[in-house]
């Protein structure tokens, strides 16, 4: 910023509201994460203290390790997620580029066909969907949580990447046709580069939903072999009693991996190598 | 030989006529500028024959061949963009050889034609670069560089130079030109701007409304208009219209003057106030209303020493005038 338009009073003022939100933010995880280290007891005597010699505990840990197969949960989630996260940009991203570059007869109309879908909550055709999934034998599959999870995706992708397309310069499509580049190869090398910040938002949009979600594992895919981290740590949750060490530290381990994505999704956000395509 | 020849050549989007029966040959090394004012359908005539527009009706030749089927990169030519369209992820070297590498060259030719090309624009040192770091000049010549290298049987050119600021467009202009005389390439160049028609052009095509106006050489053009459109567009400051009933002329007909041809003198057939004065150094532009509130720009060579509001008369000879008919056809 420049010097002559900084005040130091607005400096501060924005600084505080972005630092109160930041700890707003991250306080519910900083909870989880001191209190999956603490006893049973400690959680319960003082949740915000933080875990002295006494208190300190792992037992949570040694549980969600020992208890059911903690291991393959994260694996069946990191693959739900990145297979569906890969399937909604691609789909999303070509659909989105045949919408902004090609003319043709009803384009207009398919294109709001294929956003239709951010209205209706995918969740609505849940008892359709499990039928199918039945029907076709995918029940209890990572495949019937993939499908689903991308279809669901789909739609708000397709618009915000049509829209992001359509900013892509003529120019630089055109001059790649009479470089005697094809189609495929201007979409992937071409126009694929330079909306990277708006995949890289729908990728960051999707992927918590995906990551968190409950509902679709427990119907579609609740057997121990396909069960997502979600669904797994459900086991510590009882009726009548709540391991809430296991809960905590399953949950702790849980954020690591979307953190992660989200870190390099984010940076994508950031990275501009865009200039200097077109003036 | 003719590198282009365009029979009839019709575009339409929908329910829009965009072009409408244009007919041209352009001949082996000739330099043809199209130009018109902007929604005159001359970038879409450049995108037909480029291959990126089909054309809805007529056929496209190039070379001597019917190329209405052929994709673009297949016709033999190639084109430099307004806005440049390098290739971000490459470098200058990389974006000059791809077309090369996509026609399955081989790697010795690409290399010496980079080098050849590179070094007719002064590029050598650039060439590991990649377009975010250069200038935009620099830019518009990589640009040049990567259709030169095509060695291609037709160079079309659209609208090269209007993002690049007024010094080093006239410079670039100048570069063009010598290419064009070294390369002794058959070009097709748009623009909008009058002045890069007039000094680059073998031939120039005038279009309005998606149809062709006049065609010609400058010259022949700027002396001799066929209508009212073509004068009025070549020439700067452009001609002067009055109705030609106050100069003494059929009724309907306008007479058109160039700046260029009135002068002030005690008997002119023109009388008026100077409502403004521009004074350029080598040339001084007076604004003269009539009283009949028509107004009539003078050109007047070296500095004058006119004020405004100053009552003067202008005179013309009446064989350096145009007549128009009331349609804008020449009388």
């Amino acid at each position: 910023m420049n010097k002559a338009r900084r005040n130091p009073l607005n400096t501060a003022a924005a600084h505080l509201i972005l630092l109160t939100y930041t700890v707003i933010a991250l306080f519910p995880v900083f909870v989880i994460l001191i209190n999956s280290f603490k006893t049973r007891k400690a959680i319960f005597r003082e949740p915000l203290a933080l875990p002295s010699a006494e208190t300190f505990s792992t037992i949570g840990y040694e549980t969600v390790f020992k208890q059911g197969d903690f291991f393959l949960y994260f694996q069946n989630s990191m693959i739900v997620t990145v297979c569906s996260l890969f399937f909604i940009l691609l789909f999303g991203a070509m659909a989105a580029f045949a919408l902004a570059e090609y003319r043709f007869r009803g384009n207009t109309l398919m294109g709001l066909y294929l956003a239709l879908g951010i209205m209706i909550p995918i969740r609505i055709g849940t008892v359709a969907i499990l039928e199918m999934m039945v029907a076709t034998g995918l029940v209890n599959t990572l495949l019937a949580l993939i499908l689903v999870y991308t279809a669901q995706g789909l739609p708000l992708a397709v618009f915000i990447l049509s829209e992001f397309m359509k900013q892509v310069s003529d120019d630089l499509k055109n001059a790649g046709r009479i470089d005697g580049l094809s189609e495929y190869t201007i979409f992937f090398r071409l126009v694929l580069p330079l909306v990277r910040p708006a995949m890289a938002t729908v990728a960051v949009f999707n992927m918590i939903p995906i990551w968190n979600d409950l509902w679709f594992p427990l119907i579609l895919a609740p057997a121990e072999a396909t069960k997502t981290l979600t669904l797994g740590s459900q086991v510590f949750i009882g009726q009548f009693v709540t391991d809430w060490n296991a809960v905590l530290s399953a949950l702790s381990m849980a954020i690591l991996p979307v953190l992660i994505l989200y870190v390099i999704f984010s940076r994508q956000l950031i990275r501009g190598i865009t200039s200097g395509a077109v003036k | 030989m003719t590198a282009l020849k365009l029979s009839n050549v019709c575009k339409s989007f929908g329910k829009t006529e965009v072009l409408r029966n244009i007919d041209l040959e352009v001949d082996e090394g000739e330099f043809v500028v199209f130009v018109g004012p902007s929604g005159c359908g001359k970038s879409t005539l450049l995108r037909v024959i480029a291959g990126l527009e089909d054309a809805t009706e007529g056929s496209v030749e190039i070379g001597g061949e019917m190329v209405n089927q052929v994709p673009p990169a297949k016709r033999g030519i190639a084109m430099v963009f307004q806005s440049y369209a390098l290739y971000p992820h490459l470098t200058v070297e990389g974006n000059m050889a791809l077309g090369l590498k996509q026609e399955g060259q081989p790697r010795a030719v690409i290399e010496e034609r980079v080098a050849k090309a590179s070094h007719m624009l002064s590029l050598e040192d650039y060439l590991k670069r990649r377009p975010s770091e250069l200038s935009g000049g620099q830019r518009q010549r990589v640009a040049i560089g990567r259709a030169i290298v095509r060695e291609p049987k037709l160079f079309l050119f659209d609208e090269p130079l209007s993002n690049l600021d007024a010094a080093l467009r006239m410079k670039t202009r100048i570069e063009i030109a010598s290419l064009h005389k070294a390369l002794d390439a058959s070009m097709i160049y748009v623009t909008h701007d009058q002045t890069e028609a007039m000094t680059l052009a073998d031939k120039i095509v005038v279009l309005r409304d998606g149809a062709v106006e006049q065609i010609g050489a400058p010259m022949e053009l700027y002396n001799n208009p066929a209508n009212r459109f073509v004068a009025g567009f070549l020439g700067a400051p452009s001609m002067n219209f009055l109705p030609a009933e106050t100069l003494g002329g059929a009724a309907g007909h306008t007479i058109g003057i160039r700046p260029e041809n009135l002068r002030i003198a005690e008997d002119g057939q023109i009388s008026g106030t100077v409502a403004h004065v521009e004074r350029l150094g080598g040339d001084t532009h007076l604004l003269v209303r009539t009283p009949a509130g028509d107004e009539v720009t003078v050109r007047i060579f070296g500095q004058s020493q006119i004020q405004r509001d100053a009552e003067v008369t202008l005179a013309y000879d009446p064989a350096e005038a145009y007549v128009f008919d009331a349609d804008g056809a020449r009388v």
